[in-house]
């Protein structure tokens, strides 16, 4: 069954599967990290208006499926004449879904921190983004990373939602050779890949939080 | 010398502080005593600048001044709060040297060389790599300590500076208030410890909830 030819027949498009897999995970952490920090900045802004928008808007996207939401947007939208290519569906798709989960991460981080390092900060004459840079977002970021990391993860194995708008993503490939050539194979080496892309993923995480225990 | 003239604090309709007048010396200590709930966490924070009087005036040796706008680097009431609130992220000397470097724009190298003094007097020499976490109680508070001297303050105030520590602690830290004085430094105590009020006091103001 483990046929060594047969593996290297199918593993060129398994890994060009793996290479979209990638683009969809790398586009969607920094695009959703970038647009949570700013829905978390609004989330515990004193204008309360924005707050509950933003709260509506992370309700919406946390208390829904990301697969219909992937599909509303590919599929729904283009009803009301409002058309994404694949690509740009799935990306958004996930942006606006991930923002949400990050947006709420953030603002806990934020929230965690003592109310009192700021008043520390403008007793010593530094500026609120003084002590922002310096002193807050350091202890945010210390806070924030496991759960960001559990993000980060579950993102690699959602990232093969993409599937159903059609994109030839990392689970497609498999599903592709396993229909054609009627076996298993294709879909234990895809799951050896998401295994792979995890494990990375979780290495670096360590790496990122070892750099952060040298305070507590 | 600071001066509160018909300072007037309230919140939500309570007032907190009703008409105070107050003189702070320099080189003197004072103490702020009274019950729970008379507001001297208020009036501290008031003078530091942390919270908007709302009526009456601050005079800093005959300046008008207030605290809760000022930006004068040369007018600094410095804060040394209960729970120390030192930054956890900042080893012992980045927490000394954060506001010279970044407010002052002093270089790092001038920076530590000019809290060196205050490192010594504090005792802290042998903690300056250190990180909050890694400090007891009383070392902690020394850090604090040390923290708002680097600004050169004005005045320097505490809020509880016994209620955080163990209790054989309390005469270290009236030792290091007076010897503080010693170096002409004007300090305002919040205090229920009347023993210790006592112990460094030259003037006590008495603090009771406004009826």
């Amino acid at each position: 069954m483990f046929n060594i030819n047969y593996i290297s027949e199918i593993i060129p498009s398994l890994l060009s599967g793996a290479s979209m897999t990638l683009q969809v995970f790398c586009w969607t952490i920094v695009g959703s990290l970038i647009l949570g920090v700013f829905l978390a900045l609004g989330l515990v802004s004193k204008f309360k208006p924005f707050q509950a928008i933003i709260s509506a808007y992370v309700w919406l996207m946390r208390g829904t499926p990301l697969l219909l939401q992937l599909i509303f947007i590919f599929y729904g939208l283009p009803t009301v004449g409002i058309v994404f290519p694949r690509y740009e569906a799935a990306l958004l798709a996930f942006i606006l879904n991930y923002a949400a989960y990050f947006a709420e991460i953030f603002r806990g981080g934020l929230q965690s921190v003592d109310k009192g390092q700021y008043e520390a900060g403008r007793v010593l004459q530094m500026t609120y983004w003084q002590t922002t840079k310096k002193v807050i977002l350091p202890q945010v970021a210390k806070i924030v990373l496991p759960s960001i990391g559990n993000e980060v993860i579950n993102l690699v194995k959602d990232s093969s939602l993409v599937y159903v708008i059609g994109i030839g993503d990392l689970l497609r490939a498999g599903n592709v050779a396993a229909a054609r050539d009627v076996t298993l194979v294709p879909f234990i080496l895809v799951g050896i890949m998401y295994l792979i892309l995890t494990g990375i993923c979780t290495f670096l995480l360590r790496k990122v939080e070892k750099h952060y225990s040298y305070f507590k | 010398m600071l001066e509160l003239k018909n300072v007037v604090k309230s919140f939500n309709g309570k007032t907190i502080i009703n008409n105070l007048n107050l003189k702070i010396q320099d080189g003197k200590i004072l103490t702020i005593v009274g019950p729970s709930g008379a507001g001297k966490t208020t009036l501290l924070r008031c003078i530091s600048g942390l919270e908007k009087i709302d009526s009456g005036e601050f005079l800093l040796d005959g300046q008008p001044f207030d605290p809760y706008e000022s930006r004068d680097n040369e007018s600094v009431i410095g804060v040394v709060f209960q729970d120390f609130q030192l930054f956890p992220n900042l080893s012992v000397i980045d927490n000394i040297t954060l506001a010279p470097i970044n407010v002052l724009h002093q270089k790092e190298t001038e920076a530590k060389e000019r809290v060196q003094n205050i490192i010594e007097r504090l005792d802290l020499t042998k903690f300056v790599e250190q990180y909050p976490y890694q400090l007891s109680g009383g070392q902690k508070q020394r850090v604090a300590i040390a923290r708002a001297l680097a600004m050169n303050p004005s005045i320097l105030c505490y809020d509880e500076p016994t209620s955080a520590l163990d209790p054989e602690l309390r005469n270290e830290v009236s030792k290091l208030i007076l010897d503080l004085k010693e170096n002409g430094i004007t300090q305002v105590i919040i205090t229920h410890d009347i023993e210790f009020a006592d112990k460094v006091a030259d003037d006590t103001l008495t603090v009771k909830p406004v009826d």
